[in-house]
């Protein structure tokens, strides 16, 4: 579900519907309030064997978001530690595959191929942008959090978070929109 | 002969590991209140007020400024008039990562072998890179590297035919091709002349100046200078979003070449710029 705020910024509610996706444009502003699934370069390797056997994924991906992080060990008392976005491009081989099967977001930074701008285009999906080590503030909007994969895995194993608020602006929408093409071009001098 | 005692190496790099994790050096915050006053995008302003509101509450709270607590590297300036006695330097310092990390609630990042990638569990091994000096002292520099910055760094070699203005336009590509991905606002070491290692040790320990500082020689800092104006030309800005503030500072370190040879190594360092020194 996507609802305007009063402030103009646009409320994202996992889990999402094509039609959410389209509303979103790269450039909006968002705060995701739901559940995001934690997910980076291990957990991502061991969904690959899974999706050439077409295997169940230990998470059920359609509608939902994955956000590419691996937390630092959250203080006693702490929700979480510190809890930034990984560079995206390392999960480009897996992410035109999962939004085949029904992903809807991915939230990271850093730029994606080609292949992953397409599939975004073809399976309804976007990409999210988080700051970037800000993990201390982010770490703010994580209201729960619980590993429900691949525990061995520590900080990269499977999370799935409860946040409320989180920051984030969209990066590349469904219309082929890219906010670092975009932004680069109007302030390169 | 001076003896200090592994156990000191051992608490010391301890230290630093943590305070450099939760706290940002001073030169760090006031490069982003100069890019605040400079920024015309609003998105790339919303990022740095961020960057600064993160490192806030990273040193009251206690938690680290990135997920990514890095990998740490380790200059050491052992004075040849030192012994160290109780043990090996390098295991001293590989324990003091160990407590500070373990201690620290910093993350685990470093995998025991880059081809089986299981992780060590408690951020060890350090990379260290021990230099002989004169006198009594010891001085340690750890800095927390961050891997998605490190990833985008990059070596050429040149030829003395491309000169300066080839080194120029190398650093420039280095920025650009790292783009929105190594977490700009950055800073880069560079690390000109030598051989192969040598220019990439020197981009890593170009890292340790004062950010903001003139390079010493006044000839380099101009290309410094230069090169920073340009890189800020490019419309990055903080995290790629677009923007005026794409790099906070270029450092270059320079040492003699063969005829043959212009090598450039370029170390890029994302804003999560954490680093610590200390003399015992």
């Amino acid at each position: 579900m996507i609802r305007m705020a009063p402030d103009g910024i646009k409320e994202v509610v996992p889990p999402l519907s094509d039609a959410d996706v389209e509303a979103l444009r790269a450039g909006d502003r968002v705060r995701i309030t739901g559940v995001l699934y934690t997910g980076r370069d291990a957990a991502h390797a061991r969904f690959l064997p899974l999706m050439d056997e077409e295997k169940p994924l230990p998470i059920d991906v359609r509608g939902q978001i994955i956000y590419y992080t691996g937390p630092s060990p959250a203080r006693p008392g702490m929700v979480i530690g510190s809890v930034g976005p990984t560079t995206g491009s390392r999960m480009d081989k897996y992410a035109p595959r999962l939004l085949a099967l029904g992903l809807k977001g991915m939230m990271g930074k850093g730029s994606r191929s080609l292949e992953v701008r397409e599939a975004l285009r073809r399976h309804k999906g976007v990409y999210f942008g988080a700051v970037g080590g800000a993990g201390a503030i982010l770490s703010q909007f994580v209201k729960r959090a619980e590993v429900i994969a691949y525990e061995d895995l520590g900080t990269e194993a499977i999370r799935r978070l409860e946040v409320e608020g989180f920051p984030a602006i969209v990066v590349n929408d469904c219309h082929g929109g890219d906010l670092y093409e975009e932004g680069m071009r109007q302030y390169a001098r | 002969m001076r003896e200090i005692h592994v156990s000191a190496i051992t608490d010391a790099v301890k230290k630093l590991c943590m305070e450099a994790n939760y706290e940002l050096e001073p030169d760090m915050l006031r490069a982003f209140d100069r890019a605040l006053q400079t920024e015309r995008s609003p998105a790339g302003r919303q990022v740095l007020q961020m960057l600064k509101d993160n490192a806030q509450l990273a040193k009251t709270r206690k938690i680290p400024y990135c997920q990514d607590t890095g990998f740490v590297v380790c200059f050491v300036e052992l004075g040849q008039d030192v012994h160290v006695a109780g043990g090996l330097l390098g295991d001293a310092i590989d324990e003091g990562v160990r407590q500070g990390y373990t201690e620290g609630y910093l993350r685990a990042s470093i995998v025991k072998s880059p081809f089986d990638r299981k992780n060590t569990g408690d951020n060890t091994p350090a990379v260290v890179h021990l230099e002989l000096v004169p006198g009594p002292q010891l001085k340690i520099m750890v800095m927390a590297k961050g891997g998605g910055c490190e990833n985008r760094s990059k070596f050429k070699m040149l030829t003395p035919a491309d000169g300066l203005e080839g080194v120029k336009g190398w650093i420039l590509e280095c920025i650009r091709t790292a783009g929105p991905d190594a977490c700009p606002p950055l800073i880069l070491g560079v690390g000109v002349g030598g051989t192969f290692e040598k220019a990439a040790l020197l981009s890593k320990k170009a890292l340790f100046r004062e950010l903001g500082s003139p390079n010493p020689d006044p000839a380099v800092d101009a290309i410094e200078k230069e090169v920073l104006e340009r890189a800020n030309r490019l419309g990055i800005g903080p995290q790629g979003y677009g923007g005026d503030t794409t790099a906070l500072g270029i450092h270059i370190l320079t040492y003699p070449c063969h005829i043959t040879s212009l090598p450039v190594a370029v170390t890029i360092e994302c804003h999560a710029h954490r680093h610590k020194e200390v003399t015992l």
